[in-house]
């Protein structure tokens, strides 16, 4: 009743001075609006439009010719019957799994042993943590290319510093895939020492010397304080390290070029060569839009946990 | 008067405007008018080449009466640029395209035939001509080509008292007593990429393999021939990781006695006057056969950019880089030889050392004569296959078999 009466209470009475629309509480709605307009323009144009056109991408007999004429036959699900059931499909799930589980296990604990090794301050500390970051500085192309050389079997410093011995990081199907995980390692190093060390210094000093009255210190300071402190940070690091991870194109292709013998062939790798190498853009998309989804889990994860720590 | 000022400004900004993209952008059916300037694509973005093509274009701009506005981009990045400027139409008026990517552009329509403008491939090596041919139709005029051969380090061959092979037996025995010390007798590219499979070629092709059927047991052979170098440690494992470059390197400092390479690295190696090299062709399965060497290099082809003032006059600037001078010139500076096979006895003459290339290119096979646009998938398949081999996970035969399948 009273809806009805306000609805109808500014036509009754309505000038033509009195707009109805521009009451206050409109305009501020409008200015609300007005202020998320560039962020849901910009979401759009550079995250929403590339991610659906890529989904519909999946299901179109996409190449070469699509670009000048425009048509893309519709195929269904072809794309990903053709991608899954190839052989190289179930090589390049478990390398991808291998290499993310081993690069982000690596990755964590040296990062983590070095953020609380320079958690405490000595002469230099800062200096010797600022050159750490130097893995995270140099172009990715670069340091592929001097692991190249680090890890070459017959003149590599690496096989000269283990006495000689003639073990083929690049060249055996075995090794491959352990030698760019070490690699994959050392760049990722920076990024967890740096937000781990974020996380070491929010935690009150206080605490450890409450901890140490009460006999706690060194490993079991570290278990009983540090440790369930820095869970929020843990969670972080490893959630966005997995996302990072999972899509690493440009290490495998300088180092390897996915392989000897595909022993290094990821999905991301995958999906690459069969975009920009094959020119069959729609299996590629296909195989693409499954690493998104796999990423999108991890992401879904982590907008949880973070949430737990913000309730918690 | 302020506003009328700046109404006016707006305007004169707005015609400018409108007259630059008139000018640039080049496309339009609708521009008409007399062809002042020319846009060209291509990805030569290293010395000498850089330079060698920007004179070659710059030259046949004059003698046409047109500006060259010319666009380098990295080879790498090409593809993905012709297929931008397919989609905007915006493709430039004169555009160069790696001879096994023609088939692929040329499949999109994008390009016109080169009949359309009265040019033909009369009188070039039939490999060329195929590489620049699509169902059936010329769509590209390429100037000078590559391919590759064997060289070798005439002191080191000499000191050993070893000839160079002609023979894949003969390639085996000189390679192994050329292995010593720290040295492999040989090096090839059998990376996990185009050049893997680029390199593998003439052996398979020679000994009777086609890509048609990558499972017979010519291209088995071929590349058991590879698996037997690498596993007796005539060659080093390396090699399923080493692109043309790494070769070279290893070649230059001494760690190899001979390789498989083309003669772009011909200016690199005279970089270094102690390295004293020959050239002959690939070794062949059983004497007296001739080597098939696959076709390299660049062909030029007209986009249809829906102008035919500027569409006739893109044929003028690619038949000028194409004329006897310009071939011969190209040849010399690029160290490649020229395509019309007229020009090859003079320039052979004049340029010994290209000799062995220049034979190899005249019965060269373009890599995309068979399989056309679907060539990238065979290729892939025929370098998956090698790796598979040489890292010993299957014989040849199996190798082949899984890569065919896969």
């Amino acid at each position: 009743m009273a809806e009805v009466a306000r609805l109808a209470m500014p036509r009754a009475e309505a000038g033509p001075q009195v707009a109805p629309w521009w009451s206050a509480r409109r305009r501020e709605r409008l200015t609300q609006l007005g202020f998320l307009l560039p962020a849901v323009v910009y979401l759009v144009a550079f995250f929403g439009y590339p991610v659906a056109k890529n989904v519909v991408m999946g299901f179109q007999h996409y190449t070469t010719a699509t670009f000048y004429t425009g048509a893309a036959p519709w195929v269904g699900l072809a794309n990903y019957v053709a991608v899954t059931g190839s052989a190289v499909f179930g090589r390049a799930v478990l390398n991808t799994v291998l290499f993310t589980v081993g690069s982000i296990a690596g990755q964590f604990t040296i990062g983590l042993a070095i953020a609380v090794f320079f958690h405490r301050r000595f002469p230099l500390s800062r200096t010797l943590r600022s050159l750490l970051l130097l893995p995270w500085l140099i172009p990715l192309i670069v340091s592929s290319a001097v692991w190249r050389w680090i890890l070459d079997e017959d003149h590599g410093v690496l096989n000269r510093s283990l006495g000689g011995a003639h073990l083929g990081w690049l060249t055996s199907t075995s090794l491959a895939l352990l030698a760019v995980v070490m690699v994959n390692i050392w760049i990722g190093i920076p990024f967890n020492t740096t937000i781990l060390y974020g996380g070491l210094q929010d935690i009150p000093q206080e605490l450890y010397e409450a901890a140490a009255m009460d006999g706690a210190t060194g490993l079991r300071a570290f278990r009983y304080v540090t440790w369930p402190l820095l869970r929020p940070v843990v969670t972080v690091v490893l959630v966005l390290g997995v996302v990072y991870t999972v899509k690493v194109l440009d290490i495998i292709l300088g180092l390897t070029n996915a392989g000897p013998a595909n022993a290094t062939q990821t999905l991301a790798t995958q999906s690459y060569q069969l975009s920009f190498q094959r020119f069959d853009f729609g299996q590629g998309a296909a195989l693409g839009n499954i690493l998104i989804v796999v990423s999108l889990l991890f992401a879904v994860g982590y907008l949880r946990a973070s949430r737990r720590a913000v309730h918690s | 008067m302020a506003r009328r000022r700046a109404v006016l400004a707006t305007v004169l900004t707005l015609t400018a405007a409108i007259g630059l993209s008139g000018c640039g952008g080049g496309g339009g059916a609708a521009a008409g008018g007399p062809v002042t300037s020319l846009r060209v694509l291509d990805y030569y973005n290293n010395e000498p080449d850089r330079t060698v093509y920007a004179q070659a274009l710059d030259a046949c701009g004059k003698q046409n009466g047109v500006t060259i506005d010319r666009e380098v981009v990295p080879g790498a990045a090409l593809i993905a640029k012709v297929l931008q400027q397919a989609s905007s139409r915006t493709l430039p008026d004169v555009l160069m395209l790696d001879n096994p990517d023609l088939q692929q552009i040329a499949a999109t329509g994008a390009l016109a035939p080169i009949s359309d403008f009265g040019l033909s491939t009369a009188g070039y090596a039939d490999g060329v001509t195929a590489a620049s041919t699509y169902q059936g139709a010329v769509y590209g005029l390429q100037p000078v080509a590559n391919t590759i051969a064997l060289f070798y380090n005439k002191d080191v061959l000499a000191k050993a008292g070893v000839a160079p092979p002609t023979t894949w037996d003969e390639l085996k025995t000189a390679a192994s007593r050329l292995t010593a010390g720290g040295r492999y007798g040989v090096a090839f590219s059998a990376a996990a990429t185009y050049e893997g499979t680029w390199q593998f070629l003439p052996f398979m092709w020679t000994n009777g393999g086609d890509e048609k059927d990558i499972t017979t047991p010519q291209v088995a052979q071929a590349l058991q021939l590879w698996v037997d170098l690498v596993s007796s440690g005539s060659a080093s494992r390396s090699v399923v990781t080493w692109d043309q470059a790494d070769v070279r390197e290893q070649f230059v400092a001494g760690n190899t006695a001979m390789m498989v390479n083309g003669p772009w690295q011909l200016p690199v190696l005279k970089q270094n006057p102690n390295l004293h090299y020959g050239v002959v062709p690939i070794p062949v399965p059983r004497a007296g056969q001739t080597p098939v060497a696959p076709l390299g290099g660049e062909t030029w082809t007209i986009p249809r950019t829906g102008d035919p003032a500027r569409q006739a006059k893109a044929a003028k600037i690619v038949e000028c880089l194409n004329s006897d001078a310009s071939q011969d010139e190209l040849a010399r500076q690029r160290a490649t030889v020229p395509t019309k096979t007229s020009l090859d006895a003079a320039f052979v003459a004049q340029n010994p050392e290209m000799a062995t290339f220049t034979s190899a290119v005249q019965g060269g096979r373009a890599r995309t004569s068979e399989l056309g646009p679907d060539w990238p998938k065979t290729a892939t398949k025929i370098y998956t296959a090698i790796q598979t081999a040489l890292t010993g996970s299957a014989p040849p035969p199996a190798a082949l078999r899984q890569a065919q399948d896969g």
